[in-house]
């Protein structure tokens, strides 16, 4: 079985080259049906391996490593994409996947563009699976199979975890075809209106999954790390943040390209760059230069392989792109109080926030090139990162409502002080009734503002209650986006700011007050799972009218040899109340159990805020009503 | 006097005006908007780099202690090396201490308050991030960091890692 797969990855290898091939060349048909059959040939392939996991076949190395017959059917499954092997694979189908949808979906009127487009994806597509086959082949044999695997990381047997990496990926390997269509529109030197409205949807589809694969790793680690934060400043967290905000960065600009035709080099760069942050976030987090509390499949060799596949990628494209930019100017003509100009801010600002969080991230690496072991954490990213970032949310809901070319500057002190107003009243608030520090009362303020905004904005723009529903999907889609930033920062500022925090050394039977709740250990009984044996404390946990029992727990995984914390959360409104279970300690007395408890304020606010913005996102994939025609290739 | 400057002063301003004036006008605006993106960039990479200098957390072994001496109280740092094997003891609440050795003479008694990770054991690797209260030896961690797995040690622990377990 796993041969036939091994050898459909071959055949992929030779149809993504031919599809380079026929795509470079301009032979748009061709190039359209190499990319189906890339797609199908690999789709074949990837669905051998996951039969072999899911039989457990053990005589195929990667699963041997990487499973148990004990484990979860769902485990077996999301198990292909649980280790470097496997994940690489699905990294190839996700850029073939791109390239089929390309040749279906891709709407210019350009055949050359969409052919060059094509070629581009399968020299990536290529490189990617050259990478697969010969550096880090999941379709090998074992001499002699093992009776019983070596399971997968039990920390990554989790629903959450299951979904996150085809989510991620799909985000990081969709900037591949936005990579590719831009180096396609550079070799042609048209980087243009009709350009960017093409490209503008494929971004979207990049942009949408990362976000919300990005919110899906935070949320597991929120409840499977039992650290009780969702954000930890962790390079392989930076490294799929970097990305994130370039991609952010070039939907912006890439909408002044499709309106008033300027801002192309910029647009163009920004297309390129997305996708070599998005290697270089696989390199980060593959070879293990950097120290991650999500350290995941790390091997230095294949980094090194990954920084060479940047440096060609990369170099090449900007090296195209020193050749076309200069030849790139032009565009409607504007002030710098314009729409135009407010655009030009935000990827001002998202590309200066990206480069403190790539600062940030590499600088432990160069101090150690001088001998000095050092690590760059949540202090640093307070200090840059945030302030940068309250800049560009402080601007958001007035500039939005500037007009193209030029705009009325008059209103801004309207602007500045309604905002004044706002954040002296939550100042004010935050310091007399909730007791929290100025800046975080600041905080609050800007969450409000922000909502306030996108509310403000959209009424501007209707003005009357029956055009709401009128609107194009995209400005719906903007405006929950732009909400969906406020609610997010709500959340964080809540959770920040207003988080609780202790530990306790509880013995059976006895209880304790922790902030407003009567926490009481009832017993610890050991019980079994499927692959795993646990200790799981039961508590009672009440405040007035309010009873829940709560059972965190401590899993030992024997066949992995590792130990995992299994979280209690109990929600209620927007905060969550969080046990997490430790170690047994005995001394004099009764034997005591400790536990971290956390009240987490409007901790789900962070979650729902990137849900609207990836619902803002889908919103504004849709087409325009009523316009079907809108850029539809031509017939024929 | 007077008279003459102030007309010299009013051809100057119309000829600048009428002529230099809308060129200048639009250099300038470019020019200020060039020098506030440049002045954004610039304060946010000074911003970045003064951070790094001061809010990098940076790693010490007991013995390095030693050498460079222990930095000032209150300062953020990441402390490294093997839990010294029966020197975990509990406080009276969930408070815990225990010391760090690295192979050397120098040996760090800890405290740490909070569940510790789940490989944590006598013997083993751990970075503990943390600080020096003024006037103590005792260092104060807030988070600590065991083997992520059997496979896996912190990173500037591998170095150290042909120090006996003792």
């Amino acid at each position: 079985m796993i041969e036939a797969g091994h050898f459909l990855a071959c055949l992929s290898l030779t149809l993504s080259l031919g599809l380079a091939y026929a795509g470079l060349r301009g032979d748009r048909g061709l190039a359209g049906r190499l990319a189906f059959g890339l797609f199908a040939a690999l789709g074949l392939s990837f669905l051998t391996l996951i039969n072999a996991f899911l039989t457990s076949d053990f005589s195929v190395e990667l699963v041997a490593k990487n499973s148990h017959t004990l484990k979860p059917l769902l485990y077996k499954f999301a198990g292909t994409w649980g280790n470097h092997e496997g994940s690489m694979a699905l990294w190839c189908l996700v850029m073939a996947g791109f390239a089929a949808a390309g040749a279906q979906w891709m709407r210019s009127g350009r055949p050359d563009f969409e052919a060059r487009a094509l070629g581009v994806q399968g020299l990536l597509t290529s490189g990617a699976l050259a990478y697969l086959l010969f550096a880090s082949s999941p379709f090998l044999r074992l001499d002699q199979p093992p009776l019983q695997g070596a399971d997968l990381n039990p920390l990554l047997q989790d629903p959450a975890l299951a979904a996150h990496p085809p989510m991620l990926y799909l985000g990081y390997v969709g900037y591949s075809f936005v990579f590719a269509m831009a180096a396609a529109g550079l070799m042609e030197g048209r980087i243009d209106r009709v350009w960017a409205r093409s490209v503008r949807p494929w971004a979207m589809a990049a942009f949408v999954p990362l976000t919300l694969g990005i919110g899906l790793g935070s949320y597991w680690a929120y409840y499977e790390l039992g650290w009780g934060g969702w954000w930890f400043w962790d390079p392989v967290e930076n490294a799929s943040l970097m990305p994130w905000l370039v991609g952010a960065a070039f939907l912006h600009s890439v909408v002044v390209t499709e309106k008033r035709d300027s801002l192309r080099a910029w647009t163009a760069l920004l297309a390129v760059m997305a996708f070599c942050f998005s290697i270089l976030g696989a390199f980060l987090v593959r070879s293990g230069l950097l120290t991650s509390v999500h350290a995941f499949a790390v091997d230095p060799t294949r980094g090194a392989l990954l920084l060479a596949g940047l440096l060609a990628y990369g170099g090449g494209a900007l090296g195209l792109f020193a050749l076309r930019a200069p030849h790139l100017q032009g565009g409607a003509p504007h002030l710098m109080v314009s729409r135009e100009g407010a655009l030009i801010g935000n990827n001002l600002v998202l590309s200066v926030a990206t480069l403190t969080v790539l600062l940030g991230t590499l600088f432990p690496l160069v101090a150690e090139a001088f001998g000095q072991a050092l690590s760059v954490g949540e202090p640093y990213f307070n200090l840059t990162f945030t302030p940068i970032m309250a800049v560009a949310l402080i601007a958001l809901p007035v500039v939005q409502a500037w007009s193209w070319g030029k705009a009325d500057w008059t209103l801004v002190w309207r602007w500045a002080l309604g905002f004044l107003a706002v954040v002296g009243a939550f100042m004010l608030a935050g310091v007399a009734l909730w007791e929290i520090p100025l800046l975080s009362g600041a905080g609050f303020a800007l969450g409000v503002w922000l909502v306030f905004g996108a509310a403000r904005e959209i009424w501007r723009r209707a003005g009357r209650v029956d055009r709401l529903w009128r609107f194009p999907a995209r400005v719906w889609g903007m405006t929950l986006a732009h909400a969906g930033l406020g609610v997010f920062t709500l959340g964080a500022v809540g959770e920040t700011a207003l988080r609780f925090h202790t530990t306790l050394a509880l013995a059976e039977g006895q209880s304790v007050e922790v902030a407003g709740w009567t926490v009481q250990l009832d017993d610890v009984e050991a019980i079994e799972g499927p692959n795993w044996y646990a200790d799981r404390a039961s508590l009672t946990v009440s405040r007035a009218g309010e009873t829940v029992l709560l059972q965190p727990q401590k899993r030992i995984y024997p066949a992995a040899r590792m130990p995992t914390t299994e979280t209690a959360i109990h929600s209620f409104g927007t905060s969550d109340l969080y046990l997490a279970l430790g170690d047994r300690r005995t001394g004099e007395g009764a034997a005591r159990w400790t536990f971290e408890i956390f009240i987490n304020p409007m901790i789900s606010l962070v979650y729902w805020g990137v849900c609207l913005i990836g619902l803002g996102g889908v919103l504004s994939l849709l087409p325009r009503r009523g316009s079907g025609a809108d850029g539809g290739r031509a017939a024929g | 006097m007077v008279v003459r400057t102030r007309n010299h002063d009013a051809v100057v301003w119309t000829f600048c005006r009428h002529y230099i004036g809308p060129v200048m006008r639009a250099r300038t605006k470019r020019l200020y908007a060039v020098a506030g993106a440049s002045l954004l960039v610039l304060s946010s990479l000074a911003l970045a780099f003064i951070a790094l200098g001061q809010r990098a957390d940076l790693f010490y072994t007991p013995q390095m202690l030693v050498e460079r001496g222990q930095p000032e109280a209150g300062r953020r740092i990441r402390l490294g090396g093997f839990v010294q094997a029966g020197s975990v003891d509990y406080g009276a609440g969930a408070e815990m201490f225990f010391t760090v050795e690295d192979g050397s003479e120098a040996t760090v008694r800890v405290t740490y308050t909070g569940i510790t990770p789940d490989l944590f054991r006598e013997g083993q690797g751990v970075v503990a991030t943390g600080r020096f209260e003024a006037g103590a030896d005792l260092f104060k961690a807030e988070q600590i960091l065991a083997k992520h797995d059997e496979n896996y040690q912190p990173r500037e622990l591998r170095d150290l890692s042909a120090a006996p377990a003792s």
